[in-house]
């Protein structure tokens, strides 16, 4: 008995909460990679195009609620994602079309191109701000959990609950069917494998006959799908909040890195590394231990590792210990 | 002469735009954005001689603003002597395992040959490293946050005089940049940029949140001085003599001696507010200036022509016999210890310390934007980018209210979008200054001044 409610502390405290959070970053992670695989740059504006398209969600989502429209218990979100999305595409192509492309065709270094995307992180935001502006925004209607603690206590009789928010089990449906669709299109498609030619080798894939102009489009409307559902689903489970999204770059692209840049699967793989990385080493772990040892062995600490305030110090500390030992990532990476 | 003219006209335009807010807003006002300016002159400085001598793309600056910062409350804050007797001994003891913790990785780094077990054993002593000053720091670190948690509630400092902790940022930042430089300086440049972003913001998580240290966000306020303080201005005679001389004009045109004393009163606060800011402004702008000469000589020394060989073509200049990682290492290092002197002046500055406050968006994204605006590899150009950039940072709110209320001015007060436009002014710097990174990254990529190569 003690064991099972072992399980459940870990699984109410660790596991869903890391599961939902690595999921969202993950999403992020791949959003980071497709565009230094294929454009191969890294883009500073990622926590901001992430929140630019939740923005739109976050509007829709505002206005689809003053006109009566609702998915009854699901979040009215999910219903202005595609929306989102085709505005995100929207932008993104356009500040590819002004920005971006002349420093492509030029072929200047990676570095001039990631200061550039410092420029459209700049201008990004703004907009942001000025539309919405910076205060906090919660969007979510619907049910709020599938189980509450006090059930799952009634049914199982445990002494510990186990909560599932709405949000955490959406965030992992919606990520494993846009991942399996993205990793399909990518692997099984012709398209996809002419994506990851000309990620692999731009000179052999330009002279097989692969169109640049469709690959690069093609990357960012993958990536602004990407940005807008991770984004949407981010801002579900916490709150809308513009600075907040510029911050979470930092993790994403902790996980980027962590799972080798340019390697989808690893950015996947990587967001979860750097979830439960964060999650694992900041929980305390002393309930736990009461359950699991005998009570002459209980202990009088918290068993915390280290403490919460350090949750985003974990996840860089998994990218620089990775940097040491491992510069490519674990999945090795440059690779889609 | 002729080639110095563009030079010599930008940073006249850019005086003449200081001197206009200190007619139309007010001095006070003026200087503080020249201080700003100043610092934010060292900062790019600092960020020129890695980026623009060496090519090196360094984004932790706000790691390194924030220790120069801390080595302000660690150097000129008195001592608390209570919080040393209650946990001193336990810090004490936590800074020898670290030492210990280094002089066995160390030991194992030079003893054994590099295998996996060597990394484990590293990964060991590391982590029985933190567990240990976990245990042995824990209640020292209860007990010193637990006197006068308002007031104190940290170590305190040396006591020692301000100045003398601009030189200790630089060595702290110096010597974070050692240990970023050893794990970071091999990676490709954009990785570079990431691992650089990420253990700059470890930096600050930690001083934000060890409170023994530093107060963490609760902040330390009322820091020593290295000018004069307001209050002492507004009473010493020698002071209130000079107000009375600059202003006799103004005050002869007043009949009534009470009224004059009002007057007198209110032009002696507004003066010491402009003199201290003065005072301050002298300081800054004397190591600005000491700044410019020893990197403007280092530029054309033989040692600049290597770094910027180095920089132009690494494999090259390796073949010719230059150690590239050494050098890589050093400018590194002088770079962030610029980057920490102007931490440490930032916080004279402000009189107070706010872990809370280091973002990186204000401290690394602009100070990144002023060099690549005001011309990378130039000493000159890096210095009036940090003035321009910081203008309109400041300056900005103001610029788009104008011109918000001059395209809105047909609409009546009440229109909704008009409303919204003027309350989202403030959030018009950051499309500024994007548009204007865009623009020159896009026009003029050498920046507003470009380098200037003296053939010798």
């Amino acid at each position: 008995m003690d064991i099972l409610n072992a399980i459940v502390l870990l699984l109410n405290y660790t596991i869903i909460p890391a599961l939902s959070y690595g999921s969202q970053l993950a999403l992020g992670a791949i959003f980071v990679t497709l565009i230094y695989g294929v454009l191969r740059f890294a883009n500073f504006a990622t926590g901001d195009m992430m929140s630019f398209g939740t923005m739109f969600a976050v509007l829709l989502t505002f206005y689809f609620q003053s006109i009566g429209i609702s998915l009854g218990v699901l979040p009215t979100a999910l219903l202005t994602i595609p929306f989102a999305i085709i505005m995100m595409i929207l932008y993104m192509l356009s500040i590819d079309k002004f920005v971006f492309s002349y420093y492509r065709v030029k072929k200047s270094p990676p570095v001039v191109l990631a200061m550039v995307s410092v420029g459209v992180m700049f201008v990004t935001q703004a907009i942001i701000r000025i539309i919405i502006g910076p205060f906090d925004r919660r969007f979510l209607d619907g049910e709020k959990f599938i189980l509450k603690a006090n059930e799952f206590k009634e049914i199982t009789g445990l002494n510990e609950g186990l909560t599932i928010k709405s949000t955490q089990a959406i965030t992992i449906v919606v990520t494993i069917i846009v991942v399996s669709i993205m990793f399909w299109f990518l692997n099984k498609t012709k398209t996809g494998t002419s994506m990851r030619a000309y990620s692999d080798n731009e000179d052999l894939a330009l002279l097989s006959g692969i169109d640049p102009k469709k690959v690069v489009l093609l990357t960012w409307i993958i990536a602004g799908i990407l940005a807008t559902v991770g984004g949407v689903l981010y801002g579900l489970d916490k709150s809308y909040k513009p600075f907040v999204y510029f911050n979470n770059m930092l993790p994403i692209f902790a996980a980027a890195i962590v799972g080798g840049i340019g390697n989808p699967l690893g950015a996947f793989l990587g967001g979860y590394v750097v979830a439960f990385g964060e999650i694992l080493i900041t929980y305390a772990y002393k309930k736990f231990f009461t359950y699991i040892l005998p009570s002459s062995l209980e202990p009088n600490s918290l068993m915390q590792l280290l403490s919460t305030d350090y949750k985003f110090a974990v996840s860089f500390s998994i990218l620089v210990i990775v940097l040491l030992f491992r510069p490519s990532g674990i999945f090795k990476g440059l690779r889609i | 002469m002729k080639q110095y003219l563009n030079v010599v006209t930008a940073y006249i335009i850019m005086f003449t735009l200081i001197i206009f807010v200190g007619v139309f807003q007010s001095w006070s006002q003026a200087l503080s954005i020249l201080n700003y300016c100043l610092i934010s002159a060292v900062m790019t400085i600092g960020a020129n001689i890695q980026w623009g001598y060496a090519g090196l793309i360094n984004f932790g600056i706000m790691g390194y603003t924030a220790l120069g910062g801390l080595a302000v409350v660690l150097v000129s804050v008195a001592p608390v002597p209570e919080a040393w007797k209650a946990g001193g001994i336990n810090m004490v003891g936590s800074l020898g395992i670290v030492v210990a913790m280094i002089f066995l990785i160390r030991y194992v780094l030079k003893r054994i040959q590099k295998s996996k077990q060597r990394n484990y054993l590293i990964a060991g002593i590391i982590v029985i490293g933190i567990l240990l000053i976990r245990l042995v720091a824990g209640p020292g670190i209860e007990s010193i946050e637990a006197v006068e948690p308002a007031k104190t509630g940290f170590l305190g400092g040396l006591g020692m005089p301000i100045l003398f902790s601009w030189i200790v940022g630089a060595f702290f930042a110096g010597g974070l940049a050692y240990i970023i430089g050893k794990i970071a300086l091999g990676l490709r440049a954009d990785y570079l940029a990431i691992a650089t972003l990420l253990i700059a913001e470890i930096v600050v998580s930690i001083i934000k949140h060890e409170d023994w240290l530093a107060r963490g966000v609760k902040n330390v306020i009322g820091l020593k001085r290295p000018v004069p303080y307001e209050i002492d201005l507004q009473t010493a005679p020698w002071f209130i003599n000079l107000v009375e001389k600059l202003n006799s004009g103004k005050l002869k045109v007043i009949d009534t001696i009470s009224e004059r004393q009002d007057v007198l009163n209110q032009l002696v606060i507004d003066a010491s507010s402009v003199y201290v800011k003065l005072c301050m402004a002298g300081l800054f702008l004397s190591v600005v200036i000491i700044l410019l000469i020893v990197t403007q000589k280092a530029l054309y020394s033989p040692w600049g022509r290597k770094m910027r060989a180095i920089r132009d073509n690494e494999d090259a200049a390796s073949a010719m016999g230059k150690n590239v990682v050494k050098e890589h290492l050093l400018i590194f290092i002088l770079g962030s210890a610029v980057v920490g002197l102007a931490g440490a002046m930032m916080v004279t500055n402000d009189g107070l310390f706010t872990p809370g406050s280091y973002r990186p968006m204000r401290y690394t994204f602009v100070i990144w934007v002023m060099v690549i605006v005001g011309g990378t590899g130039n000493n000159f150009g890096a210095i009036l980018g940090g003035f321009v950039v910081w203008f309109l940072w400041v300056e900005a709110a103001p610029i788009a209210l104008f011109l918000i209320n001059l395209f809105t001015s047909h609409l009546p007060e009440t229109n909704a979008l008009k409303i919204h436009l003027i309350e989202s002014a403030p959030y018009f710097r950051f499309l500024m200054i994007g548009t204007g990174v865009l623009l020159i990254m896009r026009y003029r990529p050498q920046g507003i001044l470009p380098e200037k190569i003296i053939k010798q």
